[in-house]
């Protein structure tokens, strides 16, 4: 054959194959174009909330929902601008930290303690065109945490037991933390804590922790989930100004797709959730490494949830 | 202004605060010091690795299949997932990611080592050995001086790859350029992923001409390589040194 | 690590499904938009350098950088996988521009001297005669592009969206091996099997090539 015609011959598979493997290698064009019975979740990049996202997902899949996962988007600046322009349409969060985020200046106003006056102060400032759905009971809040030997050199049971030392500690946590209200700039404002350094490491995962057994970091932001804090006898300080407030598992959804069948398979998840079952299940993912979608079944199945 | 220039101007203001650019704490030069660190670094580790195989093999014509195909296969490892590997089995820390970035470095440096001493004239090193000269002074003397071009476009090369890739080091946790892009990806912060775009991208157009600099500096006039451009001027006579077409990716970066 | 995959086969499938196509499509559209952009540096000589420099300056953007930098440009949604296809070709333009333009500048000569004398038209010389003596440098191009594609989209599951990439993120979240290694073996794999694919097709299409060859 010459080789023009080999040329063309190429071309020609080329040119088929391209439009052909677009469509059908792309199960994941922009959401929002899925039918009205599609709903796109997202998560953030951590393992829990990717348990989380599954747990909502396979509930609505049982009751015929058609669901489209994004997990693992990033930090919640990153999945709310997605949840936002409509890439995805719900993701599992937690009300007080969606506050503070969500609020001017990232600052949450002192006398809202309790969910309920959360998710009140929450519905005045959702973007628009979402909702949020049932609170659960279950909670995973932020902590800053030390190790043993560093809670009893210093004398560390609470947040303000810090104020003296910090100016000789290093705190360690994801990269956001540094900005965020519920972070560093929150640990000045409200407690005086200023911390040596900050070291931007992960989200209260593995970086972030084996610095701090190193002793690379000497206080770091974990979740109160983390099987981690009891293995390895991490000490959570309290928080008594409830700076990082209450923390409850509170899905945000788009109004659109919030039909009364994907709102009651939500609500159930949420309801049958406690922070005792939450802490259980996320061992599962990440100590015993099981896959983050068999765990959620093992939950709903649990739960007669699917 | 035009509605879309403003935009584009937002895009400038992380590079444009000045206390971004204090020397003090970590701001932008301690970011660049540190990315050019683990850029330097790395390729100083894999020249000393790949070099001497790379004049070894390319001397000798001894497992030049070997070599190859390890070049080949290091180009495919997906510098991400050796991050990871090593950051998993070894700890956070310098380490991981020097390693991750020498193997992505060796490649291109073997490979255009050994292509280098493969093209230098045969009857050039045939002169050498006639002239009395031993095995290393043959190499030394008369074969590497006539593949410095290739070799040197290798290391050029390769320099490029990990000043881009030396970005992924934020991820875990570490310092360099990539923190403006990890961070501000973190916090949806537009302009500080931009101006590490920038940076990374104008500091590598730098680290290039330098290193053009010493290419010219290093490599003799006589054998500079038969570039493009030389072709294009002595189109009107044949040029009899020009036999097959070139199969290797010479001077194509990365 | 025989249980990871057992236990995860439908994730791992469709990750390497995502990777495949985000890692090809882009070498394609490089391709279609390197040609005409190679071959005008041919016509206009003057045109070479700034295509060489624009390409090496687009090369060295980091890949992160791109893949958040564009949803900015260009009004695709923040998680779309068209942002990794959009960074990923202008990755592959800026490496194929440089390769397609070097292999038909180094293919002038006698040959399309010859093919000139003989009345071939300017478009007919270059699809019957420059293309196919240059094809063993294109293809020599377009294989490192391809890897490096490869590569490069695992990048992108730092941002959400990574094929592959997905097991190197979950590895580090939960310190965990199996994940990645079978990511960096799967990875490697594609990569040869591309390699290859294209050499075959090189070798499909360029038969004078081997014969009478030393």
């Amino acid at each position: 054959m010459p080789s023009k015609t080999k040329l063309a011959a190429v071309a020609a598979t080329v040119a088929v194959l391209l439009p052909l493997s677009a469509c059908g290698g792309n199960p994941t064009t922009a959401g929002s174009s899925g039918g009205s019975s599609t709903i796109a979740i997202g998560s953030a990049n951590f393992p829990e909330n990717e348990l989380l996202a599954e747990m909502y997902a396979q509930a609505l899949e049982a009751k015929g929902v058609t669901v489209q996962r994004h997990l693992n988007i990033g930090a919640r600046e990153r999945y709310l601008a997605a949840l936002k322009d409509g890439s995805i349409n719900m993701v599992p969060e937690y009300n007080g930290a969606l506050l503070a985020a969500l609020s001017k200046g990232g600052v949450v106003p002192k006398d809202i303690n309790t969910a309920d006056e959360v998710n009140q102060a929450l519905k005045k400032v959702l973007p628009a065109g979402t909702e949020i759905l049932q609170s659960s009971p279950a909670e995973d809040k932020d902590t800053l945490s030390v190790m043993p030997k560093t809670a009893g050199k210093y004398h560390l049971k609470a947040i303000p037991d810090l104020k003296p030392v910090a100016g000789k500690l290093v705190l360690g946590g994801p990269p956001e933390f540094a900005k965020r209200y519920q972070g560093v700039v929150g640990l000045k404002s409200v407690y005086g804590v200023v911390f040596k350094d900050f070291k931007p490491l992960d989200v209260g995962g593995p970086l972030t922790k084996a610095a701090l057994t190193k002793g690379d970091i000497d206080v770091a932001n974990i979740f109160s989930t983390d099987p981690a804090i009891r293995t390895d006898h991490f000490v959570v300080l309290a928080d008594p100004k409830n700076l990082f407030g209450a923390q409850n598992v509170t899905p945000v959804i788009a109004k659109s797709k919030a039909s009364s069948k994907v709102v009651s398979a939500i609500n159930a998840v949420s309801a049958a959730l406690t922070t005792k079952s939450l802490t259980k299940y996320l061992t599962e993912v990440q100590v015993d490494k099981k896959d983050p979608a068999s765990v959620a079944k093992e939950f709903l199945d649990a739960n007669h949830l699917d | 202004m035009p509605a879309p220039v403003v935009p584009m101007l937002n895009y400038f203001a992380y590079l444009f605060d000045g206390g971004h650019w204090s020397l003090a704490g970590e701001g932008i030069p301690d970011r660049l010091l540190q990315h050019i660190a683990y850029t330097l670094v790395t390729l100083a580790i894999s020249a000393v690795i790949a070099l001497p195989v790379g004049l070894f093999i390319g001397h000798t014509n001894r497992g030049a299949f070997l070599a190859i195909n390890i070049g080949n296969a290091g180009r495919s490892l997906p510098t991400f997932g050796l991050l990871s590997l090593m950051v998993v089995l070894v700890g956070i820390g310098t380490l991981p990611v020097i390693v991750a970035l020498v193997v992505l470095a060796v490649p291109p440096i073997l490979a255009s080592t050994y292509a280098g001493l493969r093209s230098v004239d045969r009857s050039a090193v045939d002169a050498a050995i006639g002239m009395g000269m031993r095995p290393m002074q043959v190499l030394f003397r008369a074969e590497v001086p006539m593949a410095l071009p290739l070799i040197v476009s290798g290391l050029r090369s390769a320099l490029l790859q990990v000043c881009a890739t030396a970005t992924v080091a934020a991820y875990v946790g570490l310092g360099g350029l990539g923190r403006l892009l990890i961070d501000g990806l973190s916090t949806n912060d537009y302009p500080q992923v931009f101006a590490g775009a920038v940076l990374v991208a104008v500091l590598a157009v730098l680290l290039d001409l330098l290193s053009a600099a010493v290419e010219r500096a290093v490599v003799s006039p006589g054998v500079r390589e038969r570039s493009v451009r030389r072709t294009r001027w002595r189109r009107a006579r044949p040029d009899p040194t020009n036999e097959d077409a070139p199969t290797s990716p010479v001077g194509i970066s990365g | 690590m025989i249980t990871y995959i057992q236990g995860n086969q439908a994730r791992i499938l469709s990750d390497l499904g995502q990777h495949v196509w985000l890692s090809l499509l882009p070498v394609l559209v490089g391709v279609v938009l390197a040609l005409p952009a190679g071959y005008l540096t041919v016509r206009y000589r003057w045109l070479y350098q700034p295509v060489v420099n624009l390409g090496g300056i687009l090369y060295s953007v980091p890949s992160l950088a791109l893949f958040v930098v564009i949803p900015a440009i260009i009004p695709v949604g923040t998680l779309s996988p068209l942002n990794i296809v959009v960074a990923l070709s202008v990755y592959s333009f800026a490496l194929l521009a440089r390769t397609v333009a070097d292999a038909l500048i180094s293919v002038q000569g006698e040959t399309t001297w010859a093919a000139a004398a003989m009345g071939f038209r300017p478009l007919r010389q270059l699809f019957g005669v420059e293309l196919p003596m240059a094809l063993p440098v294109m293809m020599a191009g377009l294989r490192v592009a391809t890897v490096s594609n490869i590569s490069l989209v695992s990048v992108g599951a730092i941002i959400g969206v990574g094929g592959l990439g997905d097991l190197f993120t979950r590895g580090l979240q939960l310190s965990y091996l199996a994940p990645i290694i079978v990511g960096i073996v799967l990875s490697v794999l594609l990569a040869a099997v591309c390699d290859s694919g294209i050499v075959l097709v090189q070798r499909w299409l360029t038969p004078w090539t081997r014969a009478g060859a030393r």
